[in-house]
């Protein structure tokens, strides 16, 4: 199999050519932390967008930064530290859940794929801060959407089309995008001894509270006891809410919550650092990195569903372990190897239509046996296709990562 | 402004149209096929350009427009969606040849949901009927366009409105979490819901902000916050423009994300004060009015750090609001900034391009010469936390050939902001105005990609045709992937 490693956007069309001009299928590729995410691919030739690293443009009053796709999202974080900046949104690292090393991944890759952490229910996901966006589409073409500024309604938001698309639409070269302030402080009030409805209420009051509260997950006993982070690992199942901004405003906000929820559980606070680590152990779900389970999924749902919906798959799948972020309305569940196909029927099928369920990781096998992807109905699905058809009419790109193609 | 030629073939069986459009809509008025009716409906926001429509339909069920879609396909009869018309950009200009379908009747809010905090709503509701509708519970709607009173939520969703306070909440389309559409096909369709980001494309993302090209709204659910502990507003005046750019660059510098952040120009400053007497000091040539909500704790905390900024940049006058009251009275002011203008010319136009907020002094610098070259009066009103001016161009169109003189300004404009690194439109939409000037930002073939889109969900081209695009190509063309040099394919399609 052919590896094109560019080192420069020149390079792209002529690869595009060669793809067209003999049915070549293309993988997309950065540095291959997600390369376990999505259906199993059948392709010619990887085209690896590593080599092409770097910021193009960063002004930090306007809140605006372009880089190169391949340039690493730590990097990224890392100069917009210099600046006491951080991406608009929290990018999580699924790096160690895939089985590959942490800051592996760029930022081509995290905008395709539109993953979010935490931070996800307040401060948006990665395609509410994506700009615009320079590339090529699988026709070969150069393709430029969006633009630097913040506000921009000139044409469609083909940027929020790119974002989530896995590769299949366009090869994005750069991207440009929103980043804001780093907050001057981060704490998190923790409340105990929580049982799974209780949490569902807890954090629906902490949300519709005025004290701004920009995460919030329930972690079961086990899982809380993996975080490594001591005040944690008493064995008992927590409720944790993340504050941030101005010192003043923090300590405020996080002593109304803990007298807001001291009536409930024992309540406790961490500081910057423990904070810290508890969300990245969140957002990157460590606490399933390690696991024996081959089958992870990633459940969005309403949040009020999150208990009901817990407890029926609970009860079908023994041994399922699970954990509750975005505010319920994310459900992270490890289902036990000899499940049959990881338990897709009852994964889905309890949802009821209200939310989506993806594997995201599972052995090639059965990502090629199971949709991987919350299969979609007949009319989206060939909207869906017919949107590729107009990208990339031969296939070329990432054929197949998200679905089987499907007529039209 | 030319729009596409009417089909005299589909002119010519108007009559047949109407009686089967009569047929569908149960209700005897839903459908509206006589002049005086008619006129109601000639134009919309951009009250400059006006045009009957065929017909116009105001159906009340999810099955009556499914049914007046698939009725307008098969017909080859092109369709216009409106909903309080309140589009500045043309957006709902019905056509000679086309219905016009009013989803005025779909006026419903059907679910307030506190635990998930979200509303579903039917798209004819009111942006600011959201709001009060959950405001007794202590939540809101966050984007607030202008026009929030009278304008729906369908079209805020065709047009991805914004407001004042998208700097830190962001636009429609960061707040809306599902859409349900009707296809051109007839077909219901829902994309997202109660849950976050819904599998497969981000569909809903591209049916926001696509002015009415891609599907008829039907329901949409955003999401509601709760409304803010504390809110407040400071008045900054600087003796230039320059240092009120400079001002609102340093405070974002210094970490603080206001939740709206304003400027006005000298022109602006005084007609908004001689129309409501906001208290705005007249002896300055910038005007800020930056808000910040939030725990009062923090709002404090960030106004001193404001107050000190703004000194710094040279400020000559500081005003923060003592009172709700107050605070409402120094935004009566810039709200009422359009009418204001209004008074003192009688037209004008407003513009709505973003530019990357360091530019402002050249842009303003340059639209001066440009306001003495065409002898026309500007007045800016700016998003300035975001980069999205309104210059209003004054003029009268009963003097001949103002209205043209202030259209080439306008577009002289427009493409000024895109020469520094910005945008046509903010928040305003393309629609007609600025249809003609979409080369000035994109390439032929990212304009191409952009209707290869709308090849997906409409490949007859029947929604909202003439407006966005400059040339109309057919969907069978785009897909073509190679055009033989020398022969002009498809020599008739329209150019506008």
């Amino acid at each position: 199999m052919e590896n094109f490693n560019i080192t420069s956007e020149d390079q792209v069309p002529d690869i595009l050519q060669w793809a067209l001009s003999d049915s070549k299928r293309l993988a997309i590729a950065g540095n291959n932390s997600k390369a376990a995410l999505g259906r199993p691919m059948d392709v010619d030739a990887t085209l690896n967008l590593s080599g092409l690293s770097g910021i193009e443009m960063y002004e930090p009053a306007e809140l605006v930064m372009k880089a190169k796709a391949g340039t690493t999202v730590a990097f990224v974080e890392q100069e917009l530290a210099a600046s006491n900046q951080q991406l608009a949104f929290m990018p999580p690292d699924y790096g160690p859940l895939l089985g590959k090393a942490s800051g592996l991944g760029t930022l081509g890759g995290i905008f395709t794929t539109n993953l979010s952490g935490s931070r996800r229910i307040k401060a948006g996901a990665a395609r509410d801060h994506l700009l615009g966006v320079n590339g090529f589409t699988g026709r070969g073409h150069a393709f430029q959407t969006g633009s630097r500024v913040m506000k921009n309604v000139t044409g469609y938001d083909l940027c929020k089309l790119i974002a989530g698309s896995y590769g299949t639409l366009a090869v994005c070269t750069s991207l440009t995008f929103k980043v804001l302030p780093k907050p001057e402080k981060v704490r998190t009030v923790l409340v105990f001894d929580i049982t799974l409805e209780a949490s569902a209420t807890i954090m629906r009051d902490a949300m519709s509270s005025v004290h701004e509260v920009s995460a919030a997950a329930y972690m079961p006993a086990s899982i809380a006891a993996k975080t490594g982070i001591d005040y944690l690992d008493g064995g008992r199942a927590v409720v944790a809410l993340k504050i941030e901004g101005p010192a003043a405003s923090v300590e405020y906000r996080c002593a109304a919550l803990l007298k807001a929820f001291e009536g409930q559980g024992r309540v406790e606070e961490l500081h910057g650092h423990r904070s810290q680590t508890l969300w990245t152990f969140l957002s990157d779900v460590r606490a399933f990195s390690e696991n024996q389970s081959p089958n992870i999924w990633k459940i969005s749902i309403p949040p009020s569903n999150a208990p009901a919906y817990v407890k029926a798959i609970s009860a079908a799948i023994p041994g399922l372990e699970y954990f509750l972020d975005w505010a319920g309305g994310l459900v992270w569940a490890s289902v036990p190897e000899g499940i049959e196909n990881a338990g897709v029927t009852i994964i889905r099928q309890n949802l009821n239509g209200n939310g989506h369920g993806t594997l995201i990781r599972a052995p090639e096998k059965l990502r090629t046996e199971i949709s991987p992807f919350q299969p979609q109905n007949p009319v989206i699905a060939g909207i869906s296709e017919r949107i590729r058809e107009g990208y990339d009419p031969q296939r070329i790109l990432n054929p197949e990562r998200m679905y089987p193609t499907v007529e039209t | 402004m030319k729009m596409p030629l009417p089909d005299q073939a589909v002119l010519e069986k108007r009559d047949m149209l109407v009686r089967r459009l009569k047929e569908i809509v149960q209700n005897p008025d839903g459908v509206i096929d006589q002049e005086a009716g008619l006129r109601a409906f000639e134009c919309d926001g951009l009250s400059a350009y006006r045009q009957l429509p065929m017909v116009a339909v105001l159906p009340e069920t999810k099955q009556e427009i499914c049914e007046i879609l698939k009725f307008c396909k098969a017909e080859g009869v092109n369709v216009v969606p409106r909903g309080a018309g309140t589009s500045l950009s043309g957006g709902a200009l019905p056509l000679a040849d086309g219905v016009l379908l009013g989803l005025a009747k779909f006026s419903k809010i059907i679910d307030v949901d506190y635990d998930n905090r979200c509303a579903v709503v039917e798209p004819g509701v009111t942006n600011l009927a959201i709001t009060d509708a959950v405001k007794a519970d202590g939540f809101y709607y966050a984007p607030d366009p202008s026009s929030q009173i009278a304008c729906t939520i369908g079209g805020n969703i065709a047009e991805n409105s914004g407001g004042v306070h998208c700097l830190k909440y962001g636009l429609t389309t960061n707040n809306v979490l599902g859409v349900e559409m009707i296809t051109m096909d007839g077909d219901i369709v829902q994309f997202g819901g109660k849950h976050l980001d819904a599998e497969g494309y981000d569909i809903m993302g591209v049916i926001t902000g696509s002015e009415g090209l891609l599907g008829v709204i039907t329901e949409v659910t955003v999401r509601l916050l709760k409304s803010p502990q504390y809110i407040s507003a400071q008045l900054i005046g600087f003796p230039s423009s320059e240092q009120a750019g400079d001002c609102v660059g340093k405070i974002i510098g210094a970490g603080i994300i206001p939740a709206g952040m304003e400027m006005m120009d000298y022109y602006a400053i005084h007609a908004a004060e001689e129309f409501c007497h906001a208290g705005y000091p007249l002896d300055v040539e910038a005007l800020l009015i930056v808000e910040l909500d939030g725990p009062e704790i923090e709002i404090e905390h960030n106004n001193n750090a404001i107050e000190k900024i703004a000194k710094e940049c040279g400020a000559t006058v500081i005003k923060l609001s003592q009172s709700e009251e107050e605070r409402l009275t120094f935004w009566a002011g810039r709200k009422a900034a359009f009418p204001a203008i209004g008074r003192i010319s009688p037209d004008y136009m407003c513009m709505d391009g973003t530019i990357p907020r360091s530019q402002l002094p050249k842009v303003l610098a340059r639209m001066g010469e440009l306001s003495e070259h065409y002898g026309l009066r500007v007045a800016n009103v700016f998003h300035a936390g975001d980069g999205n001016l309104h210059p209003l161009i004054l003029f009268d169109a009963n003097i001949p050939g103002d209205l043209e003189k202030c259209e080439q300004f306008g577009a002289d404009i427009l493409r000024l902001c895109v020469e520094v690194g910005g945008v046509l439109t903010g928040e305003h939409g393309v629609g007609v105005e600025k249809r003609d000037l979409m080369n000035e930002m994109f390439s032929e073939d990212d304009l191409k990609q952009q209707q290869r889109l709308k090849c997906a969900f409409d490949p007859d081209g029947r929604l909202n045709p003439g407006k966005v695009f400059p040339i109309l190509h057919r969907c069978a063309e785009l897909g073509k992937m190679h055009v033989h040099n020398g022969a002009l394919p498809f020599p008739d399609i329209p150019r506008f």
